[in-house]
This record gives C-alpha cells, sequence and structure tokens, in this order.
C-alpha cells in the first residue's frame, strides 16, 4: 500500500508517497536521489548501506522506510556543511581509508557514531564499531587509521577540513 | 535485487490490538519485531505476508524491569544492543550479555529485538537462499518441495535452530509470557520449542512473545561460546552454554547445558547434566561430561562448516566452560 509519509532526513524534512514494503534504503536511492548510500548484500550482511537513525548506525536495507517516520535520518550526503567536509571524511581522503570506495559512506558513518559517543576511543572499541561494515579493499588498516586520525582531530579542537582546505 | 513483496504495515498501539489485528488478517499477516530475519525472508520469499504487524514500537514491549522474585523480565521487543549494554543484564545474567553482543552486527543488534531472536526461524543452506537459487536445486521440503536436500531420504526437516540468546535463556530456566487472544500464559520457554525444522515452535500464529522473565542466578554461572566463520555477521555453526551452581562443598548442586544451532531445537544435553550433578567437578568428570556431549549432538550439513567440527567444538565448548568453573573454585 503507498501511503504519504514525511521522513526527516539530514535535518529536512522531505515528503513523499512511498510502498510500505520499500526499505529505507530504496526510497532514500530511488526516490529521493541519495545516492550516497550504497546497495550492496541486501541482506544486512555488508553494511554498504549503513545510514544513521536519531545518531545510531543501522542498515538502511532491512529498515522499512515507514518505520523511519518520527525519527532523524543521516546519511553520508548529511554529513559536510556546505564545502566544508566531516572531520571523518576527511581523515578518509588523507589517511586511504577508502580505495574502492563502495564501503566508505557507511564505514564512515559507523564511525562518526561512534566518535560522537565515545571521542577517545581505543582501537578495539573502533574495530567493533565497524565490525558491520565490510571493506574488500583496505585490509582495514588504513581506515581504522583514518577513524584514530579522526578523534585526533576532532578532540584537538582543530579544524582539520580547514587544514585540508 | 532483492525487492520485498508488496504488503500492509500496520502498528497497533498495543499488544492486544496487535493480537487483535492479527486475528483480523489472519494467515495473511506476520508480526515482526526489528525485521532483521523476517525481511530477508521475505526478500527470498520464504515469506509473503500481506499485512506485517509492527511490534518495535510497541512501549510496553521495551523495557527491563526487575520483578519481586529477584529476577529480571525483559521485554519482547527489547533490542539485542540493549541486553548487550544494559547494567543488569551485565551484571547478573552476563552470558545474556555475552550472547547477545555476539549476535550479527552492530547495526543488526540496534534493531534486532530479544522476541526476534526467540522466534527466529530455523536455518539452512538449502532454505536462506533467493528464490532463484532455491529453484535451480528444485526448493526444498521446507518450502515449496517434498524433499529434504540435506536428507533426501527423511521424512522431516533437519534445519537448525540458530539463536545465540536461547540456549542461555533455557540454561537460566527462563520462562516466557506469551500474548494471545485470551490474554497472557506463561510457560517454560524451553516448551516453545519443538524438534521438527518445518514448525519449530509451540507458538500459536496470533501469539505473541510479549517478554521473558528470567529467575534470580541464585548460584547459576552460564557461559555461552559460539562457533562462527567471521567474528560478526555469521549465524552459529554450533554455541554451547554451559550453566552450573555449586554447593559450598564444591559438588555440582545443578547444571544445565544446551547447544545451539545443531539441531531443529535449542537442544538439552541431559545426560551430561546428570553424570555432573552431585559429583565434584574433577578433570576426569569434565572429560567424562564432554564424551556425552560428543555423543549426544548429531550436526547434519546445513550450515557452514564440517560436521566433525561442529561436533567436536560442542564437547570443547562445554569442557572449556566446565574447567573454567572448576578453576574458580578450587576447593571443588
Amino acid at each position: 500500500m503507498k501511503s504519504l509519509f514525511t521522513l526527516r532526513i539530514n535535518g529536512e524534512d522531505r515528503t513523499l508517497a512511498f510502498e510500505h514494503s520499500k526499505t529505507l534504503l530504496e526510497v532514500l536511492r530511488e526516490d529521493l536521489d541519495l545516492t550516497g548510500t550504497k546497495h550492496g548484500c541486501e541482506l544486512g550482511e555488508c553494511g554498504a548501506c549503513t545510514v544513521l537513525v536519531d545518531g545510531e548506525p543501522v542498515v538502511s536495507c532491512l529498515f522499512l522506510a515507514v518505520e523511519a517516520v518520527g525519527h532523524d535520518v543521516t546519511t553520508i550526503e548529511g554529513l559536510q556543511h556546505g564545502s566544508v567536509l566531516h572531520p571523518v571524511q576527511v581523515a578518509f581522503a588523507e589517511w586511504g581509508g577508502s580505495q574502492c570506495g563502495y564501503c566508505t559512506p557507511g564505514m564512515i558513518l559507523s564511525a562518526v557514531a561512534l566518535l560522537e559517543q565515545n571521542p577517545h576511543p581505543s582501537r578495539d572499541d573502533i574495530k567493533e564499531a565497524l565490525a558491520g561494515n565490510l571493506c574488500r579493499c583496505t585490509g582495514y588498516t588504513k581506515i581504522i587509521e583514518a577513524v584514530e586520525a579522526a578523534a585526533g582531530s576532532m578532540t584537538d579542537g582543530r579544524r582539520l577540513h580547514a587544514q585540508a582546505g | 535485487m532483492l525487492r520485498l513483496t508488496p504488503f500492509t504495515y500496520v502498528t497497533p498501539a498495543s499488544v492486544a490490538e496487535a493480537v487483535q489485528l492479527r486475528k483480523q488478517y489472519g494467515d495473511e499477516a506476520a508480526y515482526m519485531g526489528g525485521g532483521t530475519d523476517l525481511l530477508p525472508n521475505i526478500k527470498h520469499r520464504l515469506a509473503e505476508p500481506k499485512f506485517v504487524i509492527g511490534l518495535r514500537s510497541l512501549r510496553e514491549m521495551q523495557s527491563i524491569v526487575r520483578e519481586e522474585s529477584g529476577g529480571l523480565r525483559l521485554g519482547g521487543s527489547v533490542r539485542l544492543s540493549q541486553l548487550e549494554h544494559s547494567p543488569l543484564v551485565r551484571n547478573e545474567y552476563p552470558a545474556l550479555a555475552d550472547a547477545a553482543a555476539v549476535i550479527s552486527s552492530p547495526q543488526v543488534r540496534r534493531v534486532g529485538t530479544l522476541g526476534g531472536n526467540i522466534c527466529l526461524d530455523v536455518r539452512c543452506n538449502y532454505y536462506n537462499q533467493s528464490e532463484h537459487w532455491r529453484r535451480a536445486v528444485g526448493f526444498c521440503m521446507k518450502k515449496d518441495s517434498e524433499i529434504c536436500r540435506v536428507a533426501p531420504g527423511s521424512d522431516r526437516c533437519w534445519a537448525v535452530s540458530s539463536a545465540d540468546t536461547v540456549p542461555v535463556l533455557l540454561a537460566h530456566g527462563a520462562q516466557v509470557a506469551v500474548f494471545g487472544p485470551a490474554g497472557e500464559r506463561l510457560l517454560p520457554l524451553e516448551e516453545l520449542y519443538r524438534d521438527d525444522g518445518l514448525v519449530p515452535m509451540a507458538l500459536q500464529p496470533d501469539e505473541v512473545v510479549a517478554a521473558v522473565r528470567l529467575p534470580p542466578p541464585n548460584g547459576l554461572r552460564v557461559v555461552y561460546s559460539k562457533l562462527r566463520i567471521r567474528m560478526s555477521f555469521d549465524f552459529p555453526l554450533v554455541g554451547a552454554a554451559t550453566g552450573l551452581a555449586l554447593d559450598v562443598d564444591g559438588m555440582v548442586r545443578q547444571s544445565r547445558i544446551f547447544l545451539t544451532a545443531v539441531a531443529s531445537l535449542p537442544m538439552r544435553v541431559r545426560a551430561a547434566e546428570e553424570l555432573l550433578i552431585g559429583r565434584p567437578l574433577t578433570d576426569e568428570l569434565i572429560r567424562a561430561a564432554g564424551d556425552q556431549v560428543f555423543r549426544s549432538t548429531h550436526p547434519m550439513d546445513n550450515t557452514e562448516g564440517s560436521i566433525p567440527h561442529r561436533k567436536r567444538m560442542a564437547r570443547v565448548y562445554v569442557e572449556r566452560a566446565l574447567r573454567d568453573f572448576a578453576r574458580a573454585n578450587p576447593d571443588a
């Protein structure tokens, strides 16, 4: 059944009609053209489609869009301010945390949620927070280093993106 | 693309209304907790509900409450990540927090619920596949065929119970509060399961697992160990919950051993439990209990991993837990 819903995506209310049986991933990519959220296994086993719902990472392929009504959804498109990237995005670029790039949006959102809750994560905290995001290129080392660098830059109060710019 | 089949999503305001809606829509309706089991099954055309009754936002099923007995009541819609991080659960039933923490991935645990894990559909290499894949092998007994692909001569389905929290809950002697048209009924969780892959639960189709009631541990310590290929995402190839309480003189007062992923129900190893009762935890006794676990475990070729490996690890996990208990009680 198709009904009209209002979703709050990246701080903006978007009213649109979609089928109850549409996943949040499908609505984001196909109805809202927010294609930064990647479409991987569709079964919750790869984490490429990770988005934040009320600040917490979930796999949008197993999350009905209708269940996101009334909650804040953050996608990779919502992280940057204007042309200024989020410190985690900058760190991924600078530390080689992204190769083919397909896992990167989900990986970054998992990392952002971790750093919001725990500004000084240990290496194990980072591994646990990223345990739901598969990467087939990097071997993870550079991703973990990027998250550590982002944590440092965010807690130092330095504007890493200002440096990068 | 794996699309969901079209359905109407409804959100009841109470468990009673959920049951009412289920009655109204009949067998075309399915309950959904977090959806992390049901939605993949719909994508694989293992289920095709026309109505989905969402239980995740029901406040009455979301809490963890101290009971008068001293135990805990865990709502059916409590998320797995809540179990993992709740200080109450972590302190008093650490194996339950451990079991929740090794389910799938962090993203899935934030959405998946306790009730969903309790009602997790049984799994098999020939069942949890896309419709395309299943058609290519001629389908299987659990869905769309008469033949079990794991044991083609068999007259039953051998899909395995794969929940991680359930063996721990069973080791703790949990009861389950089931809500149906006649209201709530309370039964031992163990009675909810049947050794039959086709109908693995003794739950009526309109009943909801509203809550789990855990008795106070009363000296019972439980350890959960899980074998899986990767340290994230994967379902168990075998899992063992080993529960033990010792007397002041070091004799085993209570023992409860449950295995997951080796049978269509969470399998209790009574022979090993009985062997332990009333005896001190010597190396010899631990090995004998391990032998009993090994002899009682008959995994089929329906998950990843080899049968001998899974069978052997059941013994290893139980013996390892018993040795840890013995070390923690050097007088025993």
